[in-house]
């Protein structure tokens, strides 16, 4: 099967501004294809989340050129991208970042409503089933902040996925899990990869996770210093 | 279904913070019933005080008035044509007040539809000989049924049936201060003598209160016939024809109109009554601009809110826009609360602002100047309801402007990152 390219990113460059004019990114070349589970590892401050974000489409103030399933996002207005995330890419974020004031299945089902190619029904079936494979579809109808830390990040991942996104980028998804939460996400992750082909890019600064991927991309200094 | 989504997320923010919220909530209500409460009252005495004179005005009034003539004979001189002749000390000459071919003209103004009534008066100049003194009076001759139905007369009459004034002959409707001063009571007869010297006995009917104690001291109505046996003059003579027109804007175009086409004195109401509509603006204007006020600083509450509400959703912000949500979206969010806050606001206060006015009108209100008026008078215009209701809306859009826009240009990577 031809491997196709999910996101590529081309001579990145970006820089912070405030105290000074520092560059984080420097030159910035890789691709992640379609069905692989990437790593992003290095060191705190060596641009690695910058650089996520930077892919994630929120973070537009770079130069260079990144595509997405490879058509050309850069410079496209923050309309288009809005639409972008919604539809292709799901987001693990370190804190859950779930809205408190709706049930699991309804923050669930939020980017799926918002995406507005299903019905509610449907939608809320959808969800269901997401929440399914995590064996959190007991606790659907719980308000968001009655959950433990580790279920609340499984409740996340699943809304990563209620659109079938064509990657998840994830920024230290464990990092504010004890081990034996932490084992379950990273679980869940690989399992995705194996069972759903799921592409997957994660920012870590724990190298025994980055092992356990299939790639693992090493930056220092806001340069990538080795694929391996 | 997009739109729901965003209502849907609104409603969920303003339920964690339903206190605030309703605070909010409560301030537009509060400015919103004031607002009601006080233009329904203020206009309601505009419209009791205007009532006291524009009511009882025509919006027409044709007459002649005593001048001297304005084409003074030497100006026919052929002769002098072309010099400059001056005249000193010109008097008006014994003209007729009385309007000349009345009966055409009243037939001339049934026929335009733009006039509503037509009722012809007379004025008569008169003593009333009390023992030894006279005072003196003014009374009008008037078409009682027609009266009554232009300018509400029957209101007006505090004693006695005003009906009396057309079945009982030679009848008068005293002015209630005159009849204090004449000390007559209803059935008592009053001797009245003429400018011409015409003595006549009348007989009291009813007393006539209008509210203007001045008018009351001199003004007592008798029936046309009276008027006209008492001058001595057939049932053709007339020196009033008052009109009321269906649209009284009209009034000084029409006055203009007709003085020309039967060359005689026409006042229209505006110009009589002009400083009665500046007071009754005025007094609109100064309760438009405290309503305002009221909801403007309701407008701050809500700024003030909405702004909190922001910065302890930073998070929600940013995850909904990391998730799909652009700035637009987020903007609606919070303009949609803004709005919710105002709509549910604002109705409240029109529902309680409606029961302020209610129960303002049952205040008891009874002064001896007004005597058809037993309690507080409330206007209930719709109009003042649906100026509230659009401005609730439109403040607490304004208010809710900023905010939301601060929200909508949010950096979720700042927020995330942040952490």
């Amino acid at each position: 099967m031809q491997t196709s390219t999910v996101i590529e990113a081309k001579k990145i460059n970006k820089y912070f501004y405030s105290p000074g004019k520092v560059q984080v990114l420097k030159e910035v070349t890789f691709s992640v294809n379609k069905g692989e589970f990437v790593s992003v590892m290095g060191k705190s401050g060596c641009g690695k989340s910058t650089l996520l974000y930077v892919l994630s489409t929120m973070d537009t103030d770079y130069e260079g050129q990144l595509l997405l399933d490879d058509h050309l996002i850069t410079d496209q207005p923050s309309q288009v991208l809005s639409q972008l995330r919604n539809e292709k890419i799901g987001f693990v974020f370190q804190f859950h970042y779930l809205i408190h004031e709706f049930s699991v299945l309804e923050n669930v089902m939020v980017p799926g409503l918002k995406l507005n190619k299903l019905s509610r029904e449907e939608v809320e079936h959808q969800a269901m089933e997401k929440l399914r494979i995590f064996d959190m579809h007991e606790h659907a109808f719980k308000k968001a902040n009655q959950l433990s830390g580790g279920q609340k990040q499984r409740v996340s991942i699943a809304r990563a996925l209620i659109n079938n996104p064509l990657i998840i980028m994830s920024d230290e998804p464990t990092g504010n899990l004890d081990k034996k939460n932490s084992d379950i996400v990273f679980g869940i992750f690989r399992e995705l990869v194996q069972e759903f082909h799921q592409t997957m890019l994660m920012v870590t600064h724990d190298s025994e996770l980055a092992d356990k991927t299939d790639r693992t991309i090493w930056m220092e200094d806001g340069k990538i210093v080795s694929h391996l | 279904m997009k739109f729901g989504l965003i209502i849907e997320i609104a409603k969920a923010l303003m339920l964690a913070r339903i206190k605030q919220t309703m605070v909010a909530a409560v301030g537009v209500t509060f400015s919103i019933t004031m607002f009601i409460a006080l233009l329904g009252f203020m206009n309601g005495l505009n419209d009791l005080l205007d009532g006291l004179i524009l009511n009882r005005t025509p919006h027409i009034r044709f007459y002649n008035e005593i001048k001297p003539s304005e084409d003074q004979p030497i100006n026919v001189f052929e002769e002098l044509t072309g010099f400059y002749n001056i005249i000193r000390s010109v008097k008006p000459s014994g003209a007729r007040v009385n309007i000349y071919n009345n009966e055409a003209i009243i037939q001339t103004l049934e026929k335009d539809d733009r006039i509503s009534g037509i009722a012809p008066k007379i004025t008569v100049q008169v003593f009333f000989n009390v023992g030894n003194v006279d005072i003196p009076g003014s009374l009008n001759g008037i078409q009682v049924v027609e009266e009554n139905r232009l300018f509400a007369f029957s209101d007006y009459v505090v004693a006695g049936d005003f009906m009396n004034l057309q079945n009982t002959a030679t009848s008068i409707i005293l002015g209630k201060g005159a009849a204090d001063r004449i000390m007559a009571e209803i059935g008592d007869y009053v001797q009245v003598t003429t400018a011409q010297g015409n003595r006549l006995l009348l007989k009291v009917v009813g007393y006539y209160q209008s509210g203007l104690g001045e008018l009351d001291n001199i003004q007592s109505y008798v029936s046309l016939a009276t008027a006209q046996k008492m001058i001595g003059e057939s049932a053709s003579y007339v020196t009033d024809i008052q009109v009321k027109l269906h649209d009284f804007t009209l009034a000084p175009a029409m006055a203009k109109e007709y003085s020309t086409i039967f060359d005689i004195q026409a006042d229209d109401i505006q110009t009589v009554n002009a400083q009665f509509e500046t007071g009754s603006d005025i007094r609109s204007m100064i309760s438009y601009a405290v309503g305002i006020t009221f909801l403007v600083v309701s407008g701050f509450g809500i700024y003030n809110i909405l702004n909190m509400m922001i910065y302890e959703k930073m998070d929600t912000i940013a995850i909904l826009k990391a998730i799909g949500f652009s700035g637009t979206d987020v903007q609606q969010i919070f303009t949609s609360i803004a709005i919710s806050i105002g709509f549910v606001g604002g109705v409240l206060g029109l529902i309680f602002g409606y029961f302020a006015c209610l129960g303002i009108e049952q205040i008891p209100f009874e002064t001896e100047a007004l005597p058809t008026i037993k309690t507080f008078p409330v206007n209930f215009n719709p109009k003042f309801y649906l100026i509230g209701g659009v401005f609730s809306l439109v403040t607490t859009y304004f208010a809710g402007f900023f905010p939301s826009r601060k929200a909508s240009k949010i950096d979720p990577v700042e927020i995330i990152r942040g952490k």
